[in-house]
């Protein structure tokens, strides 16, 4: 079976933080202890929505070395294909799901003299187990945690009463904005960064710090791309010798998946590249949108990532 | 001239670039000998990249012959000096309060470079990052993996370890930690059966 290795978990419960965003947390059915993690993993969890299978990836934001459970905080994103939205309206406490071991792409780099933190909105939920570990070890970091207003401060309260010199608060409604030149600038020699928000802000802050001559090897982001609809299509599966229709709302690995062909992953999201698939015959437009291929394979047409990307034309054949 | 194109060798063998501009607020420059060269040609495809830069020079044996033409390329902080040693501390106050933009560049010889980039990656630098040029020198900072003495500026193959005795044979097999390639002893299974020394890559 692909991805990760799998937990049978119940809901134990579930909190509404604000408008938008609902923790839930998760003890082993077997009663087993959950296995520790590194601060910035993340989890996929597996939902049965009627004959759909949804699988999303979410950071997990409970404290690596808690065996007895995880826990994930989700933003509800109204415009997204639903897997949010199915958290937030279907799961109860007391429902089975399945959770994939702890997978991290977004892990801190012990070397570091300084962790530097930058998250934008729900981008907050990986420093929360990251900040948890450096606790235990008496690691070196500030967080910088940008929010739309009070009421959407996800976890600010909490961050504040624990971490009062190490937090820093901005909000958007009071133009309250990170100087991230100035902020970057003075960081000691040894300094990591780490940026987890919205594109937008990755795209930002990356930029100001390469312009400064920070070494791309001290900058870590991580952002999760879910699957964007798009026009039907139809693949050929060349080795289970399958021909798959994709649907307008479902990513080509879904469907691959859907037709029972056991096909790698591990994020979902672009960027581990565990779905590298090569190409076999195409004629059309490919619609690439991972963070994991370099530019020339994209220009190539030999490679796809079928958790996010798609294809526009009349013939597809993948090796798979 | 004084490059050299090192031969491919294994993997532990450290591999030099090219010094190049790159973003950045300030650099700091540590170079031996020759490797003045490679500073005044960097300088010379950019006037103001001097202005922000400090550069900690050992010249070893080239002695005065590159002092004039560093003096002249406006260094902002320039400092001579008779080894690295003698240098280091200097070279760890200047990390210490160096900030995240510092610009690293080592050149000169394997030895100078290696102990610079161990020191400066204890400062927290991605090693990947640093800059280096060889110039000069083929010799070798050498370790005797029997008594663990260093032998700086080793040309010939085999050796006499400057702390044991020990003829060693000078390995390719290098210590990043240690800034050091490997000797070991080439007559242990043979004593005395030690073939005649020749210069590295003659």
């Amino acid at each position: 079976m692909s991805g990760a290795e799998k937990i049978n978990v119940k809901v134990t419960n579930i909190v509404k933080l604000n408008d938008l965003v609902t923790r839930f947390e998760f003890k082993r059915t077997d009663g087993g202890l959950f296995p520790t993690f590194s601060g910035g993993a993340h989890t996929v969890i597996e939902l049965k929505d009627g004959d759909l299978t949804r699988r999303n990836p979410y950071s997990l934001m409970s404290d690596p070395m808690d065996q007895d459970g995880y826990s994930i905080s989700v933003r509800r994103d109204d415009e997204g294909r639903g897997g949010s939205l199915f958290l937030h309206n279907n799961i109860k406490i007391g429902d089975d799901v399945v959770l994939s071991h702890p997978v991290n792409l977004f892990s801190l780099d012990l070397r570091a003299k300084k962790h530097l933190m930058i998250a934008g909105g729900i981008g907050i939920t990986p420093f929360l187990a990251q900040i948890k570990q450096l606790d235990r070890s008496h690691g070196n970091w500030e967080l910088h945690y940008s929010v739309r207003n009070q009421s959407l401060g996800t976890y600010v309260d909490d961050l504040k009463t624990m971490h009062p010199n190490d937090v820093n608060i901005y909000y958007d409604d009071e133009k309250n904005f990170i100087d991230i030149v100035n902020l970057l600038d003075g960081q000691p020699l040894g300094t990591h960064l780490y940026i987890c928000g919205p594109k937008g802000m990755i795209d930002w802050v990356v930029g100001e710090a390469s312009n400064l001559g920070w070494p791309v090897e001290a900058i870590h982001y991580e952002e999760f791309l879910a699957p964007q609809p798009g026009k039907p299509f139809q693949v050929k599966l060349s080795a289970s010798d399958k021909v798959v229709n994709v649907g307008e709302s479902e990513s080509l690995l879904e469907a691959i998946e859907r037709e029972g062909v056991d096909a790698p992953y591990l994020c979902r999201g672009g960027a581990c590249g565990q779905c590298e698939t090569s190409v076999i015959e195409a004629d059309g437009e490919f619609i690439h949108r991972d963070h994991w291929l370099e530019d020339e394979d994209k220009i190539s047409g030999k490679k796809i990532m079928p958790c996010v990307s798609r294809f526009d034309g009349k013939t597809l054949v993948l090796d798979r | 001239m004084s490059t050299f194109e090192f031969p491919e060798s294994i993997k532990s063998r450290p591999t030099y670039g090219k010094l190049e501009k790159r973003a950045g607020k300030s650099y700091l420059f540590i170079a031996d000998a020759e490797g003045a060269e490679a500073i005044i040609d960097l300088a010379s495809t950019d006037q103001d990249l001097m202005t922000k830069s400090h550069v900690i020079y050992i010249p070893k044996d080239t002695g005065e012959k590159y002092q004039k033409k560093l003096n002249d390329l406006n260094i902002k902080q320039l400092y001579v000096g008779p080894s690295y040693s003698a240098a280091q501390s200097r070279i760890l106050q200047t990390f210490e309060q160096a900030h995240m933009g510092l610009q690293v560049c080592l050149t000169g010889t394997e030895g100078l470079i290696g102990q610079a980039l161990r020191d400066a990656i204890a400062a927290g630098i991605p090693h990947t990052s640093i800059q280096t040029e060889h110039r000069g020198s083929l010799g070798r900072r050498m370790q005797c993996v029997h008594c663990k003495g260093i032998t700086e500026d080793v040309i010939l193959d085999p050796f006499v370890c400057s702390h044991c005795g020990l003829n060693l044979f000078v390995r390719d097999h290098y210590s990043r930690r240690l800034a050091a390639f490997q000797g070991v002893c080439i007559d242990a299974e043979d004593p005395g059966n030690i073939p005649e020394s020749v210069e590295l890559y003659k």
